[in-house]
């Protein structure tokens, strides 16, 4: 990698900027150019657009409505993406254990393809008033009006990304030189020290860009969350992304501003902190 | 042989929940085929908010086609939304190719000043919700009088930085050696990039616009946002419209949406799963 990069200096590493240069300029014009104007407003009053100051960020920090959908964003994020990083792994290890069932992954893939709409109305099937789910128990519990809303988002997220995971650490899991395992087993460590020792610090490289493709999908449940339930859903699956839309139609473009600002600063703070943690040799 | 029986036993487990996973799958075809009355009878609790909980049969007692057909035959609205559809997702495609495959190559091949801050913002974009950047892209949109045509969705996701995420991936992966060697033979950069970089990256290309692809063809939120007129929205807006009382008719729709997804899903899935191993490959 590092020998590449060094001929491409010589031969004139600028003109790699002719094959960014399209993207960057889209990117400038449609995402930094604007954001600069974000940035201004979110340091000015909505209507008359005078300056005023940290106004906005201490208006936004102290909102019950903001605080409430950061604690249940983060309690989303924590619930889930371990989880689904945990099952797909177990998965993943489950085919290299048994290679034949390689086959049956498009089972686990399916999801995917599937509107968030059509999620929706499987919902309302399954987990309303008159659902199966309740004729199953016998019971009338609308499962999406009570605290078990979270619950359903966050099993809907895992359905749906499970094997996307999967086949991520699966690939992870066959970069692994397979000498090294084997050299292991030979001096006597057993299966569960050969994993600990060997299998996940190898898989440190993937977990980076798992962690971070998981991240991106995470932020997609809102659809489901949305449609089901419009703007003001169940108290517990109000998410961030709920009170950005609603301060948007009620054309709060102050305080969108300054939560939009203080959401990206943390999301980018965040991004950073795994670059560092796990990409260590540092891809580029 | 106790191997065996672990073996035989995580496969099961495996199998049952994959089976399990498809399942809401075939609860929509199942339903698309049971006629209008029939439904209206199992969801009738439902409907009035009663005590009778929604009747479920994997075999419709009248099997029918009437949805498809008043969707093929009768709905204009849903053929103008397909092609909507298709459309914008096209639109998409294409230009994700020209710009973001480039692009790739640059952040993968070449070292230049301020890459890794480039490469570390282009992360941070990718990762920011829709709701982070709808304020900014609504400004940059409207004052180009782009809010409300077919551009205010198109554009911005063509310049989204998630495929330059994935194909860097392939491109990274590509050994020192070869690109040495084609610019001993006196290739260009170009040519570098066109003769050895695009084939030995396609597989990754090709899964980073399938996942493209099935984003496209589901998105709600942009189009929601920046497209007032209902005859410009994408087939993915046409489904949350169909109330309950038409819950066979939604299954109808939902199958069609779902069909051209599946479609690219079942030529392509190999290469999806391919090109997603080589994006989660260590670089």
């Amino acid at each position: 990698m590092k020998k590449i990069a060094k001929r491409s200096v010589r031969r004139g590493g600028s003109r790699g900027l002719w094959f960014l240069a399209p993207s960057l300029l889209g990117v400038g014009y449609l995402v930094l150019l604007p954001t600069g104007d974000v940035l201004r407003r979110s340091f000015a009053t909505a209507l008359s657009g005078q300056w005023a100051g940290l106004d906005n960020y201490r208006r936004v920090l102290e909102n019950e409505a903001f605080r409430l959908a950061v604690t249940n964003t983060l309690r989303f994020l924590a619930l889930s993406l371990p989880l689904l990083l945990f099952l797909g792994l177990l998965l993943a290890l489950v085919i290299c254990r048994v290679p034949r069932l390689e086959h049956f992954k498009a089972m686990y893939l399916l999801p995917m393809a599937i509107p968030a709409a059509t999620v929706v109305l499987v919902w309302r099937l399954v987990f309303s008033r008159q659902g199966f789910l309740n004729a199953w128990l016998g019971t009338h519990v609308d499962f999406m009006g009570e605290s078990s809303s979270l619950a359903i988002l966050v099993g809907s997220y895992i359905w749906k990304n499970l094997g996307y995971t999967m086949v991520l650490w699966l690939a992870g899991l066959k970069a692994i030189p397979a000498e090294q395992t084997e050299a292991a087993r030979v001096d006597g460590a057993g299966r569960i020290r050969c994993f600990f020792q060997i299998t996940l610090p190898n898989l440190k490289g993937s977990a980076y860009t798992i962690t971070v493709l998981s991240l991106l999908n995470a932020f997609k449940s809102f659809r489901e969350a949305y449609l089901v339930s419009g703007a003001y859903p169940q108290q517990d699956i109000y998410l961030l992304q709920h009170l950005f839309q609603n301060w948007y139609t009620k054309l709060d473009m102050d305080k969108l501003a300054a939560g939009a600002v203080l959401m990206a600063l943390v999301l980018g703070a965040l991004s950073l902190l795994l670059q560092r943690l796990w990409n260590t040799t540092d891809a580029l | 042989m106790k191997k065996k029986i672990v073996n035989w036993m995580a496969a099961g487990i495996f199998l049952a929940l994959g089976a399990a996973i498809c399942l809401p799958v075939l609860m929509l075809v199942s339903g698309s085929l049971a006629d209008g009355q029939e439904w209206m009878q199992r969801t009738a609790g439902y409907l009035h908010d009663t005590q009778e909980y929604i009747g479920w049969r994997w075999i419709p007692d009248y099997p029918t086609v009437e949805h498809y057909q008043r969707l093929l035959f009768y709905s204009p609205a849903f053929f103008r939304l397909f092609w909507n559809s298709l459309g914008m997702t096209g639109g998409i495609l294409l230009g994700q190719l020209v710009i973001a495959v480039p692009a790739a190559w640059a952040f993968a091949v070449y070292r230049f000043r301020g890459k890794n801050l480039l490469f570390s913002l282009y992360v941070i974009l990718m990762l920011l919700p829709f709701q982070v950047t709808m304020l900014s892209k609504y400004l940059v949109l409207q004052q180009a009088g782009m809010i409300n045509t077919r551009w205010a969705v198109v554009l911005p996701a063509i310049f989204s930085t998630f495929p330059v995420f994935l194909i860097y991936r392939s491109f990274a992966g590509i050994p020192a050696e070869l690109l040495e060697a084609a610019r001993v033979d006196g290739a260009g950069e170009l040519q570098s990039f066109v003769r050895v970089g695009l084939p030995v990256a396609q597989g990754g290309i090709l899964a980073a616009m399938i996942l493209s692809f099935l984003e496209s063809w589901n998105m709600m939120e942009e189009p929601l946002t920046f497209l007032q007129d209902k005859s410009l929205w994408p087939l993915s807006l046409y489904l949350p419209e169909i109330a309950m009382d038409q819950a066979g008719y939604a299954c109808g729709a939902s199958v069609i949406t779902l069909t051209v997804s599946l479609f690219v899903f079942a030529i392509f899935h190999d290469a999806l799963e391919q090109g997603i191993i080589t994006s989660g490959l260590k670089a």
